[in-house]
């Protein structure tokens, strides 16, 4: 080995020093990014506001700190061998001395590893038991979600309410905790639940019953969307969780149940709407309306996106996107309405009154 | 390098290593029994879970008769290798032949069986998940007896114009092999499809 | 004498039309030829899949970009994953056994020449049926489709109802055909190791090369199986109104999901065993040291073979298995950890009390060392199930398995090439251009996948072809895809050594690495015949024993 190729190795290793303290410190940064009170932009795993998350945070860290010390131990041995025992030019021509084993040594560095998975183990143990046998409460909220390519189904069975692609659920005190516990279907293809700041994932499989609960300390709208690929628009199927105080979860549930008003303003929509091949997918509590395969309208204006998170829900888009949903989710499953502008600016005009 | 060949230690006496071409069957068996493992798990798993459709308790019927064919088979050919080692070849070809014969019998008994599930009973591979997995277990076993048939044709041309001799013994030995388990495989597919599943 | 060999053979090649050397390779059954053209048949498809994942990269650069529509990204991460497990990693591993072993053990060919020459068509073959689906398969969108379910190719997805047209059968038939033909080389493989060893090399005294082939083998044996029965099942589902993964006729789609994984984990051993050769082999030269702890090394390759068929559900525990299910695959999973980590202390012994010399393929298996010992921590941190059910699915997985393919597999494929490459040509890579590869790679390699686990633990799922601004995603995206433009361009640097060593390089001569095991006796390249006389050996070094005939191995072993 030669004097060049060791001092570039040197100015090589200062490099990656200072790429890992840049990382480092980026990293820091960008762990925490915050939002607005209430608003919660970052789905951060390393920052959970509900029980399970909170669980797989501690078992996250305790799993972390193991294996870092794991890495920095070997790391610091590897460090070591590669720099102490690199060849010389000064080094006598013999070969070093050649060392095939040793019982002690290995058998040493490998029952200190089996202890350490086997905490590894029962630390996981735990947790995974807590999590998943944990009884269900008699006054936890009860939702159906039932995934579709590509927007959310939820259903609320006691209270009476269907609705699409943002879920509302009450905030839970940890005195008298009020969970909601979710059953998860599918209507076609895998698909999986992923709000990381309330829980961890849970698929979404058709023929089977899925179920997963959480219990958020904090009121405040979370993000998450589809976590398990399930065809072209599987990027925005996107999940918006708004935790309500109770008061607020109340309001939302009442309106909610409520059947659409019949605005006599927006008949001339109403028309196209029933007229047109709308109410074959979609529904309308109250009216003709009563497809499945798309999300239930009855309460539209109540969601602050359409096309499960893929556009913001505003008169414009609301527009373009009956015109034609290949501008915001190229795939998705709506067919291109092709309607006359008199036509579209009724029906969304129509659409408008569904509060 | 250099030109002459330096020198490696000497010979050991017996080195004795074991026939390659036993070895590749064994390893194409635990493959081929990989895959039957799967399609017998996927049958034991949907059994008692078609949504519609005949049940295998009510169409299936128990071949007996053409199952003791297929393992007799096992046993002529048996008799078939140990006759070529001692070069018996007329018994050889003999036993050889009632192998084939014998498996020839075992394809007819379940190309029987499935005209009759298929025009009385309306089993098909398309209709519920018993005639699914019922139709590919079998059906893929099946086709690794016609395949053991097809070699074992050629096997017999070469041995009709006299080119199978002792000194091949240990290569129809290996198809032999590939032959027990064929018959091995129709054990587990005839406990699982007309023992456990019904 | 070899080298006359080499001369005469030239003299007859000058008046030789090029079709008739063609023709030699196309029917060689010669397991040196079949050996390079697997190799070969690996680097196209490493540009062709590394093309696929810079579409990808320059996609998922800043959000909403519309580079590409969503149907091609998705057809790009499918082929992209297909193509590098599929037609990069296994032939490469494949063709360096071809090449190697019957060398290493003192055979002149394999065990089966002409299967070995079918099944290396019939992976040739699968490939380029995956590839004609760009042109010939018929989808949702029109002609031209390459499939786009995903490498896992998830059921119901892959039924006809979600995927009409042919796109995913060229999925299914490609990687069926392909896999009967890794089924062929492992029969290959083994039959070659337990029957045509030479005299005197036992068992215990193969190259841990030998070993590490004959484990990876058997995982191929059974564990391709399954993929390939799953794969007959989907068939008859699309083709023949079968019902195995037909939710609506009772069907389940988790079964396709434990098909899939009782091949796919097993899989990820069979990608990275013959890794751990590579660096078994190359680390013990460079330290100028034995391997230490050959009988354990051994021991715990084995472990890991048997093991690694117990631990598939860990892809699994966000479905909903049970507790007592999860639990078991916790178990198993943090189980195989340790036969896998311990290795890493293997290697760091083999290196202590050495003398290293930094030649370019050792640079390959340190840089591997650090790379693997991260990547394998990540591994137990996706092992412990609730926490799998965050990162699970994001692109903190993403970022672990490529830390493994790429950090681990991939660094110890150059360092083999590097190392390997005087045996196969006769004639040296460049040092120096080497060097440049690595440190370039090394850079480019650290940018994108050290940063990709962020996004992950943010909650950035994996298969998105754009993602929403504002959830902290974005930088790190960025920083990632500039990390992949100069790996591929230190790979093109790498390619250019390959081409310009062969014509320029500096001849090899038989042992330019002064190393140990039986290839190293030929000349380089080795005849057609690979020994003269076949040898006899007394110990796991030979060449040693006759480098230092007063001090061999054979009086320690």
């Amino acid at each position: 080995m030669n004097l060049r190729g060791m001092k570039q190795e040197g100015v090589a290793r200062r490099a990656v020093g200072i790429l890992l303290l840049v990382f480092g410190l980026l990293l820091a940064a960008g762990l925490c990014i915050a939002g607005a009170p209430g608003e919660n932009p970052v789905p951060n795993i390393f920052e959970p506001h509900s029980t399970p998350a909170d669980w797989i945070f501690y078992l996250s860290r305790f799993v972390l700190s193991i294996t870092g010390m794991i890495f920095l131990v070997v790391f610091v041995l590897l460090v070591y061998v590669v720099v102490k025992f690199r060849a010389r030019a000064t080094d006598s021509p013999h070969e070093p001395a050649q060392v095939y084993g040793s019982t002690q040594i290995e058998l040493a560095w490998t029952v200190i590893p089996i202890l350490i998975v086997v905490v590894l183990f029962l630390a996981t143990t735990r947790v995974i038991h807590a999590i998943q046998d944990a009884p269900q409460p008699p006054n936890a909220v009860e939702v159906i979600a039932i995934g579709h390519q590509f927007w959310w189904e939820f259903r609320y069975p006691a209270l009476g309410i269907v609705t699409a692609n943002e879920l509302h659920i009450p905030v839970s005190d940890p005195a008298n905790p009020t969970p909601t516990y979710l059953k998860l279907l599918s209507a076609d293809t895998d698909h999986s639940f992923w709000v990381p700041q309330l829980a961890g994932k849970t698929d979404l499989i058709p023929n089977r019953v899925n179920t997963m609960w959480m219990d958020p300390h904090r009121t405040g709208v979370f993000l998450g969307q589809c976590a398990q690929y399930c065809g072209t628009q599987h990027a925005k199927m996107l999940l918006q969780v708004s935790v309500d105080s109770h008061e607020d979860f109340a309001a939302w549930a009442t309106a909610q149940k409520q059947p659409a008003k019949n605005d006599e303003t927006a008949s001339a929509g109403r028309r196209v709407f029933e007229a047109t091949a709308c109410i074959n997918c979609h529904a309308v509590a109250g009216t003709a309306a009563k497809g499945r395969f798309g999300p239930d309208l009855t309460h539209l204006m109540s969601r602050r996106t359409i096309a499960s998170g893929a556009a913001e829900n505003t008169t414009e888009n609301l527009g373009m996107w009956i015109q034609d949903p290949e501008m915001f989710k190229p795939g998705s499953l709506m067919p291109a309405m092709k309607l006359s502008e008199a036509d579209q600016d009724a029906l969304v005009r129509y659409l408008e009154t569904l509060r | 390098m250099s030109a002459t060949i330096t020198p490696f230690a000497q010979t050991p006496e017996a080195w004795k290593l074991p026939y390659r071409s036993k070895v590749g069957m064994a390893c194409l068996i635990i493959a081929e029994s990989a895959i039957f493992t799967i399609f017998v798990v996927a049958y034991l798993y949907y059994a008692g879970k078609s949504l519609t459709g005949p049940t295998p308790r009510e169409v299936l019927q128990t071949p007996i008769f053409y199952t003791i064919c297929l393992l007799s088979s096992s046993l002529t050919i048996h008799f078939a290798s140990r006759f070529l080692e001692r070069r018996a070849r007329g018994a050889f070809l003999g036993f050889w032949f009632l192998t084939i014969l014998l498996g020839g019998l075992f394809l007819y008994g379940t190309g029987q069986e499935w005209h009759r599930l298929i025009y009385e009973h309306g089993l098909t591979i398309s209709t519920n998940l018993f005639g699914t997995t019922y139709y590919s277990l079998v059906g893929l076993h099946a086709f690794h007896v016609t395949v053991g048939l097809i070699l074992l044709s050629i096997v017999f041309l070469f041995g009709l114009t006299g080119r199978v001799g002792s000194e091949q013994s240990a290569r129809v030995e290996v198809l032999s092999m590939y032959w027990h388990f064929v018959d091995a495989v129709w054990v587990v597919v005839f406990s699982v499809v007309y023992i456990l599943g019904r | 004498m070899s080298s006359d060999a080499l001369a005469i053979r030239g003299a007859e090649i000058e008046g030789r039309p090029w079709v008739e050397a063609l023709h030699d390779w196309i029917t060689t059954v010669d397991h040196k030829r079949l050996g390079i053209l697997y190799i070969l048949y690996a680097l196209l498809f490493l540009v062709i899949g590394g093309l696929e994942a810079i579409v990808i990269r320059i996609q998922l650069m800043r959000p909403h970009s519309d580079f590409v529509s969503p149907q091609v990204f998705n057809r790009m991460f499918t082929m992209h994953g297909t193509t590098m497990i599929f037609f990069v990693i296994m032939p490469v591993m494949f063709g360096f056994a071809n090449y190697l072993v019957p060398l290493m053990i003192g055979a002149r060919d394999m065990a089966f020449p002409r299967l070995n020459a079918f099944s290396f068509w019939l992976t040739a073959f699968g490939g380029f049926l995956l590839y004609f689906s760009f042109l010939g398969g018929s989808g949702l969108y029109g002609a031209g489709n390459a499939p786009d379910v995903g490498w896992w190719a998830y059921a119901p997805l892959t039924s006809r109802a979600f995927s009409p047209g042919h796109s995913a059968d060229y999925w299914t038939i490609a990687v069926l055909v392909s896999g009967f033909g890794s089924i062929g080389t492992a029969t290959n493989i083994i039959a070659t190791i337990l029957s045509m060893r030479c005299p005197g090399m036992t068992l215990g005294r193969m190259p841990l090369m030998g070993w590490m082939t004959l484990v990876m083998s058997g995982l191929v044996l059974i564990s391709i199986s399954p993929l390939s029965a799953a794969q007959i099942m989907l068939i008859v589902d699309r083709y023949l109104g079968g019902h195995f993964f037909d939710t609506q006729a009772g069907g389940s789609a988790t079964l396709w999901m434990h098909f899939f994984w009782i091949f796919g984990h097993p899989e990820v051993y069979i990608l990275v065993i013959p890794a751990f050769a590579f660096a078994s082999e190359i680390i013990p030269t460079f330290s100028r040291k034995p391997i230490f702890g050959y009988p354990v090394m051994v021991a715990a390759t084995v472990c890991i073979g048997f093991i690694s068929m117990s631990v598939w559900a860990h892809h699994m525990f966000t479905i909903g298995m049970d507790s007592a299910a999860n639990t078991f695959f916790v178990l198993t999973t943090m189980a195989i950890a340790v036969p896998t980590g311990i290795k890493i202390f293997n290697w760091l012994g083999t290196m202590w009390g050495g003398k290293i010399q930094f030649k370019t393929p050792m640079l390959f298996c340190v840089a591997f060392l650090f790379q693997f010992l991260a990547a394998g921590l990540t591994g137990v941190m996706l092992g412990a199930a609730p926490f799998n059910w965050q990162l699970s699915g994001s692109y903190f997985v993403v970022a672990h398995f490529h830390y493994v393919i790429v950090g681990a597999i991939l660094f110890c494929i150059f360092g083999a090439i590097y190392y390997w490459y005087p045996k196969i040509t006769g004639r040296m890579l460049n040092e120096s251009l080497g060097k440049l590869h690595f440190w370039l790679f090394v850079i480019g390699f650290h940018l994108t996948f050290d940063p990709m686990h962020i996004p992950g633990l943010m909650g950035m799922p994996r298969r998105i072809y754009t993602y929403e601004p504002g959830r902290g995603w974005d930088s790190w995206n960025l920083i990632v895809s500039i990390g992949a433009f100069i790996q591929g361009v230190a790979t093109l640097l790498f390619l250019v050594n390959l081409i310009v060593s062969y014509f320029k390089g500096p001849k090899a001569g038989n042992d330019p690495w002064d190393a140990w095991t039986l290839e190293w006796s030929v000349s380089s390249p080795p005849p057609a015949y690979n020994f003269a006389v076949i040898p006899t050996v007394e110990s796991r070094r030979p060449l040693w024993d006759r480098k230092h005939p007063e001090d061999p191995d054979s009086r320690y072993e």
